[in-house]
């Protein structure tokens, strides 16, 4: 029936059966609207409206209190990011926000690489250390930043424990409190280090999902055929498979970034954004909360979206056509 | 030995290495966890460094603790446990409710803007959560939200759409048109389409999705901060452990055995369903 009403209408001066054809196209395109509306509205309510009236906010100067007496037209004003752009807390708090993003997704990636290859060729109980390397991300986020938190202790965490009585440390380490630390006469930011690892060991499960079910459909005749000429095993990644996974590590640069970026609770829980973690999430949170003030909080937040937003579109202008390319 | 040889060999070597450390970076802090939930606080602070527990001390107390309710002197889990159910299956359905029509319709039809629709639920996703805590936060306290499940609700449905739809649409649209349009014309109408013949045969990954979005609910931690944190009565486990943890000096090993109450439902749920979750979520991965 299909192939009948599709035939190219040229070819028939006049064409009968159009009429129908019409009603069924009407009526795909009202049922399809119809399927997708509930979706579109609550998208629409809670997602959109809400960010357009965030844009609005962070020009006004608004206080939660006046918000219930003030009109959505309050007073318009640049103040609010003024004092975003002005306060020396904005700054270092994007560069934390930046190290901590890249550091977190590299971090994230290259492990989960490194596992994928790792787990690549079927062995017995492969199954079962492929679920237990799921764990980190599927356990909730509340109980892993505990977890983390007392292992990490100063005063009865194990790491530390073990770390002076084996590892020779002279004391404990405040791994999620202590800004800096010297390692070898080298500042090391010890709390920002700790917060991108614990994202890394978060995350590095997703990107191994993602880059082992693309090796899977890498055909074997390839590498095969590369054995029977005598390369190495290095190079069989390098020229072989790195190749055809490069998409997917592409992909999951940029939903990595995009997540990590935005994120909030795992620094929340980790440190409170104290000791130089201060990503500007938490900032956010913290204008919100602290000071009710919703205009510097959503002009906050407005700022960070748009860095972001710059920042994708460099990354897709640099990048996304060198991807294309490396696909066709 | 040749260069080939030593790299087999090194990197035959490397492989098990890579996979002990991995498998111990994974497990050791859930294991941590379950440890010091069975120890004594007097134990754990003798010696730290111990990380097994003997028959004598072992001891269930801080479940004990956690599992009773306030009104006994307990940290109140259960109720918690209660709302993060509503939450997480209330947020589930009406989901699923919500997605199936519509990862159908973007799987299938042809309508006006149905691809700006798919970029838009695309773009949904990448629009930093702070950006909508501001707003939501006021709106709810204004309609009197603020502080109920129900919002709570609301705000989850719009973070798992998104991914629900991607989950659901690329797994609908390998169900054959063929036997649909033989259903069409046997006379079924597009509705009885998708809940006779579509479903059932997607009913694999609608569970996926299910279990996933359930995940994302029960697993969330800002917007219930957000929204929950003035009313200690609908407290999800997340925020309860976390209050919990905030409030006056309680010890490690109640935090411990409240991570894994909270861990367990999760853990349980996503082991009985790993290969239909890992698919569902990456299904797509190796076309991109």
């Amino acid at each position: 029936m299909t192939t009948v009403t599709e035939r190219p209408a040229a070819t028939d001066p006049a064409p009968p059966r159009r009429p129908t054809r019409n009603l069924r196209r009407r009526e795909e395109n009202r049922t399809g609207v119809a399927l997708v509306s509930p979706t579109l509205l609550i998208v629409l309510f809670v997602v959109v409206l809400p960010i357009l009236w965030t844009v609005m906010l962070a020009f006004q100067n608004v206080r939660l209190v006046d918000i219930q007496s003030q009109g959505l037209w309050g007073n318009w004003t640049l103040q609010n990011l003024e004092r975003v752009f002005g306060s020396p807390g904005f700054w270092s708090s994007l560069w934390t926000t930046l190290v901590y993003t890249i550091g977190s997704t590299l971090g994230s990636i290259v492990v989960g690489l490194v596992a994928a290859l790792a787990l690549r060729k079927p062995f017995r109980g492969r199954a079962l250390i492929r679920g237990a390397m799921l764990l980190p991300y599927v356990a909730p986020v509340v109980a892993v930043a505990f977890v983390w938190q007392v292992l990490l202790s100063p005063d009865l965490g194990v790491v530390n424990h073990w770390g002076t009585e084996w590892l020779g440390w002279d004391r404990p380490i405040a791994f999620l409190t202590q800004r800096s630390y010297e390692v070898l006469g080298v500042p090391v930011p010890m709390a920002l280090f700790t917060v991108i690892a614990f994202e890394t060991w978060r995350y590095f499960p997703f990107a191994f999902l993602f880059l082992i079910a693309r090796m899977q459909a890498v055909p074997a005749v390839l590498e095969e055929a590369a054995v029977v000429d005598g390369t190495t095993p290095w190079q069989r990644f390098r020229f072989i498979l790195l190749p055809q996974l490069l998409p997917v590590v592409a992909l999951l640069c940029v939903l990595r970034f995009i997540f990590t970026f935005n994120k909030f609770d795992d620094v929340y829980l980790l440190t409170g954004g104290g000791a130089g973690t201060d990503v500007v999430a938490v900032r956010v949170y913290r204008f919100l909360t602290a000071r009710f003030d919703v205009g510097l909080a959503s002009a906050q937040a407005v700022v960070l979206a748009v860095v972001l937003i710059v920042l994708l579109g460099l990354y897709f202008k640099f990048f996304g056509r060198k991807v294309q390319e490396e696909q066709s | 030995m040749t260069r080939v040889m030593f790299q087999i060999r090194f990197f035959g070597i490397m492989r098990w290495v890579v996979i002990a450390v991995l498998v111990v970076a994974t497990v050791f802090p859930f294991y941590y966890m379950l440890l010091l939930s069975v120890k004594p606080i007097d134990e754990l602070l003798l010696d730290p460094g111990r990380i097994w527990v003997s028959v004598s001390e072992f001891s269930v107390d801080s479940y004990r603790s956690v599992l009773t309710s306030v009104e006994n002197g307990g940290q109140g889990f259960p109720r918690m446990l209660r709302n993060s159910a509503v939450v997480s299956i209330g947020a589930m359905l009406l989901t699923l409710l919500v997605a199936i029509p519509g990862a159908y319709a973007v799987s299938r039809l042809r309508f006006t803007g149905s691809r700006k629709v798919g970029a838009l639920f695309l773009g949904v996703y990448l629009f930093p959560a702070t950006l909508l805590a501001v707003p939501l936060f006021v709106m709810f306290a204004k309609v009197g939200l603020q502080g109920s499940l129900v919002g709570l609700i609301i705000v989850y449905i719009a973070q798992t759409v998104p991914v629900a739809i991607y989950m659901l649409r690329s797994y609908f649209s390998t169900v054959p048109v063929s036997i649909e349009e033989a259903a069409a014309l046997d006379g079924c109408s597009r509705f009885d389409i998708l809940r006779r013949i579509v479903l059932p045969l997607a009913a694999p990954s609608v569970m996926a999705t299910a279990l996933y979005v359930f995940m994302i609910a029960w697993n969330e931690f800002l917007f219930a901060l957000l929204f929950l944190a003035a009313e200690p009565d609908h407290w999800t486990v997340s925020l309860g452990l976390q209050q919990l943890a905030n409030g006056v000096e309680v010890p490690k090993t109640v935090l411990m055995a409240g991570s894994v109450v909270l861990t367990l439902p999760v853990v349980l749920m996503f082991y009985g369903a790993e290969r239909m979750l890992t698919e569902g979520l990456t299904s797509g991965a190796d076309k991109s």
